[in-house]
């Protein structure tokens, strides 16, 4: 690899990568638009992702690149103008997987995904202020969780409600309360433990606690790893703060202008980041030890999406970037350089242990 | 009385940028038919009192032509007193405009200034000027408007003007005022202060601009409470009988009971009219209302995206499946639209 | 209940500032109202004459804060003067005699086209770009029209042409008032038609500003979220989307009563209905001060009072309004 970066670099690598075993969630090419007046903005644009059983993906990425669009997509949520243009999104979860071919969401009837959600696929949203109906107090909209989408009496389904409360560690007399008298905290965790009342395979979570404090994130992050492990469902976390799914996720998936740039092991992504939006993300926060350093940040902003650029949609702002970079197709391809065949990337030319290119290193050692 | 009610509950969003087409485009259909009905009885307004083939106030003392149906020499027939409705129209509908439209920019004056400055000073000043907005609203305007003007009767045009602004400008003070209290609280003008623009500099030049489409609906809102209540106020007797607006024209008819004596062209036009201007404004005021309030405007697109059958909170659609679904006919009519031009590319790159 | 003392408040302050205006409407004005009236009905009384001048605050009958406080006691005890036009009666008898017509008739088909409408509403926007659409513009023309019109339009057609209706009048000729089934009969034969008037013209404005409402709070990030958990179709609607946006519709029902109210009063005047309407006509006709201001107060106090019952009702039914300070 030559550090000039007139030369056209060679790109590495060969052949897709292996699908994760036991996955429990597919999403294929999956691609959505919003039509408006002044044209198509590509919000996804063919993405591939696999959820396996039990485990925590982080989907980390700026504002607007299109990590809830993607995830709301997927489970159909999404309102007007928006529109599903490809792709499959199949759910095989473990309570329905008796034989039965995984199903696709997309082409599901209303009274399937019905059944789909909630019980299968539960999501916890960013703004629980927002997502709790204001006139309902705590107690009724449990209830309607679970009589929705259980069996149960009436006694059965009122323990019920009031388990999960202590679940998620809020007294039980919060049950008679209204959305409005709950500080942000508890909010969050009436949230979690809705998400949790129909035993879901899998649990998404749309930037939990980005509006709340550090002290009460940590709680809540935690109790969300112990729930994980007394239940045992797969989650999917969104977030723009790449320095939390360091911690949380078992894998993390970089997005960028609506298509996935890099996916790899939390350890992976920290030590051998693989691409340059990566690499940036990472240095754009400070760790708490070691030696004091530069915040570098990442110059510009993200792309208009009505207009896609061809190629990478980093380019404009990659230190690494050249006229080849506007031929690339965007398939995401293992990283050559690592031990872990899953760790793909969408940067054909750059590599972990690629060195800064030089404008940007001289950059560097003016300020130094 | 019509019941003027707001249309959209909450204040309108910042105007985006200008990448998409112009304002005009933008408006849907019936907001067109709207600005186009007013827009005939604006011409009809200013042309109208110069081509009536009678004066509205002659009354023709031939027997016959008392209350004569509509026929060649009078296509509107004549009242009571052999008045022709046709050129009472034409004039009354001149007044009727004349006057709403004044009212309209008296009052909409007023709410902006009132609205503004209550929300731009804060504390006491707009406690004290939000309170004597909503009383004012509480109020029903149609009974002090006719005590007042009781007493006023002998002065003609100009008090009723001045009346129906004095009570009309509670409304729109009390949206604006929402508005740029929204607005107040943007960095923007944070940074304007901060650099120690002049406050009326900042009023005029960084908030009024950014609610032009609120104050437009207030306006056409103003116009048609005018409107309303000039109607109604002319009906009852209370206002000056001499000028010969639409509403003057229906007290006449029902005090010489039109109705009872069958005399449909008396009272049907002018009431025609004052609907159809009516009509106009409201019309015209959803076409305002969507391109202020996005939330409105990409409703009425779902069912667009996907035919008639996708209703707004239906789960997403999904390309291969909204194809489907159209029929042969509905699909050769979609391939005609845009929409249909982009689902190609959309499949072409794939 | 912090927010409804408040709001109890807020109305108190309202009525009082109806009152004062009331009370300086006529000293203001330009002219002398009182030579008018005494033109007009030479046979009043020499008392009738002095109680004008007190009412109008002509010849200086003490100060102004003197006769300002026997109004207020007089408004207390309902007694608003002699009326002018009918003398010798007092208005408060004309008032009572009307004000039940024009209660019943219009607060039952405003509460009337106010459910029906709101209802109406709630389908329009859940299935908003669906058929219900396409009645829109149909419904924003005839909320344009006067009420009074409307009303002339269906009388002409239902009660002169079709002869369905009775052309006008509160009741059959003839007829005694009184308790019994011959004269309850024919008050609600007389009184259908103008009830439907005021239903045909007021549902259309509810309708639309539920369905306005409905489409924003179905954006709400609890309404999808309510979708995300699988629940039934109904109760998304209903409980989570409806009872939210029926409190912006209501607080809107408030605001716009008086509009209606007055409305529906000019309406009677068509149909000669013996509500409190005509009894403004006849007030206005022949310059009767002191019937037309009484008539404002008793308006004004009546549209008050009935948002103070809107406001309970919101009270009951928003959480959030019986807990925080309101900021209205």
């Amino acid at each position: 690899m030559s550090a000039n970066p007139d030369q056209a670099p060679t790109p590495v690598t060969v052949s897709p990568p292996a699908p994760s075993p036991d996955p429990v969630l597919t999403i294929r090419d999956l691609s959505v638009v919003y039509r408006t007046p002044g044209g198509d903005v590509r919000a996804v644009d063919k993405v591939n992702l696999d959820l396996a059983a039990g485990e925590v993906i982080g989907l980390a990425g700026e504002s607007g690149s299109g990590k809830s669009t993607l995830v709301y997509g997927a489970c159909r949520l999404l309102r007007a103008p928006a529109l599903i243009t490809s792709g499959s999104v199949r759910y095989s979860g473990r309570r329905l997987l008796e034989g039965a071919n995984p199903a696709d969401v997309l082409k599901m009837r209303p009274d399937e995904l019905q059944r789909l959600r909630w019980r299968e696929i539960a999501i916890v949203f960013q703004s629980a202020m927002n997502a709790l109906n204001p006139v309902l107090n705590v107690r009724d909209q449990l209830l309607d969780v679970i009589h929705a989408h259980l069996r149960c009496p009436r006694d059965e389904a009122r323990e019920r409600a009031a388990s999960l409360l202590d679940l998620v560690g809020i007294p039980r007399s919060r049950l008679r309360s209204y959305p409005h008298e709950l500080s942000g905290g508890m909010r969050q965790r009436v949230m979690i433990a809705m998400a949790l009342a129909a035993e879901p395979e899998v649990v998404i979570m749309d930037e939990p606690t980005t509006a709340l404090d550090v002290v009460v994130q940590r709680d809540i992050l935690a109790q969300i790893v112990e729930l994980k492990e007394q239940l045992g469902f797969s989650i999917l976390f969104i977030t723009h703060d790449l320095s939390l799914l360091l911690e949380l996720a078992d894998r993390i998936a970089v997005m960028y202008s609506g298509q996935l740039l890099e996916i790899g092991t939390a350890g992976e992504i920290h030590h051998e980041a693989s691409h340059p939006y990566t690499k940036g993300l990472l240095n754009s926060f400070p760790s708490l030890r070691g030696p004091r350093r530069e915040l570098e940040g990442i110059p510009g902003s993200p792309p208009d999406l009505r207009n896609p650029p061809p190629g990478c949609p980093f380019l404009p702002r990659c230190g690494y970037g050249t006229a080849a970079c506007e031929e690339v197709d965007m398939h995401l391809l293992p990283v050559a350089t690592s031990k872990d065949p899953q760790h793909v990337t969408a940067c054909p030319f750059v590599l972990p242990e690629t060195p800064i290119p030089e404008p940007l290193a001289a950059r560097r050692e003016d300020r130094a | 009385m019509t019941a003027v009610l707001p249309i959209s509950a909450e204040p309108a969003a910042l105007p985006q940028e200008d990448i998409q087409p112009g304002r005009w485009r933008r408006m849907p259909p019936k907001a067109k038919v709207g600005a186009v009905l007013l827009g005939l009885f604006v011409l009809t307004a200013i042309i109208g009192p110069l081509v009536t083939p009678y004066d509205p106030s002659y009354q023709n003392p031939s027997p016959d032509l008392s209350l004569h149906a509509p026929y060649g020499a009078h296509l509107l027939g004549t009242t009571q007193s052999g008045q022709d409705v046709l050129s009472q129209l034409l004039v009354g509908i001149r007044l009727t405009l004349e006057l709403a439209f004044l009212v309209g920019v008296v009052a909409t004056a007023l709410s902006v200034i009132v609205g503004v400055t209550a929300a731009f000073l804060g504390g006491a000043w707009d406690e004290l000027l939000s309170l004597l907005t909503n009383v004012f609203l509480v109020i029903p305007a149609l009974p002090l408007l006719i005590v007042l003007l009781g007493y006023l009767q002998t002065k003609g045009q100009t008090a009723t003007i001045v009346v129906l602004s004095v009570l009309g400008w509670p409304w729109g003070a009390r949206v604006i005022r929402a508005q740029t209290l929204a607005i107040r609280n943007r960095d923007f003008i944070a940074a304007a202060e901060e650099t120690g623009e002049k406050t009326w500099r900042i009023l005029a030049f960084e908030i009024v601009p950014n609610e032009v489409s609120l104050i437009a609906a207030s306006f056409v809102n103003t116009v048609l409470y005018a409107i309303g209540a000039s109607v109604a106020l002319a009906f009852i007797g209370v206002t000056n009988l001499n000028s010969w607006s639409l509403g003057t024209m229906l007290y006449w008819a029902q005090s010489q009971q039109a109705l009872q004596l069958g005399a449909w062209w008396w009272f049907v036009p002018p009431g025609l009219a004052v609907a159809l201007i009516g009509a106009g404004l409201v019309l015209l005021n959803t076409g305002i209302d969507e391109l202020g309030n996005p939330r409105l405007r990409d409703a009425t697109s779902a069912s667009r995206i996907a035919g008639r059958w996708l209703r707004p909170a239906d789960p997403t659609p999904v390309l291969a499946e909204v194809s489907q679904r159209r029929g042969r006919l509905a699909g050769f009519l979609h391939s005609f639209s845009r929409s249909s031009l982009l689902d190609e590319t959309q499949r072409g790159q794939h | 209940m912090p927010f409804i003392l408040r709001r109890v408040g807020f109305y108190l302050v309202a009525a009082w500032v109806a009152l004062t205006v009331n009370f300086f409407i006529p000293r203001a004005m330009p002219g002398n109202a009182v030579q008018s009236i005494m033109g007009k009905f030479p046979n009043l009384q020499p008392s009738a004459y002095h109680a004008l001048e007190a009412m109008l605050g002509v010849g200086h009958p003490g100060s102004i804060w003197n006769q300002y406080g026997s109004y207020l006691v007089d408004v207390f005890h309902l007694n608003f003067g002699t009326d002018v036009s009918q003398y010798p009666a007092s208005v408060s008898t004309l008032l009572g005699e009307t004000i039940p017509w024009t209660l019943t008739l219009v607060g039952t088909a405003t509460v009337i086209a106010f459910l029906v409408g709101t209802a109406l509403g709630i389908v329009a926007g859940w299935r908003h770009g669906g058929a219900l659409d396409r009645v829109l513009p149909g419904l924003m023309f005839l909320q344009a029209i006067p009420y009074f019109f409307f009303a002339l339009i269906l009388v002409e057609l239902f009660a002169a042409k079709l002869h369905v209706f009775p052309l006008g009048q509160g009741y059959a000729q003839g007829l005694i008032p009184g308790w019994h089934w011959d004269f309850i009969s024919s008050a609600v034969y007389h009184s259908l038609l103008p009830a439907l008037t005021i239903v045909l013209t007021s549902i259309a404005g509810w309708m639309l500003q539920m369905r306005n409402v409905m489409i924003t709070t179905i954006g709400e990030d609890y309404v999808i979220a309510a979708q995300a958990k699988g629940l039934p179709s109904r109760r998304v609607i209903f409980t989570y989307a409806a009872r939210n946006a029926l409190l912006p519709q209501l607080q809107g029902f408030g605001l716009a009563l008086g509009f209606v109210v007055s409305g529906a009063l000019v309406m009677e005047i068509v149909f000669s209905y013996p509500g409190i309407g005509l009894l403004l006509l006849n007030a206005v006709t022949s310059n009767d001060y002191p019937l037309m201001q009484a008539i404002f107060l008793v308006i004004t106090f009546a549209v008050l009072l009935a948002n103070v019952v809107v406001d309970l009702i919101i009270v009951f039914a928003d959480p959030r309004a019986r807990a925080r300070e309101a900021t209205r």
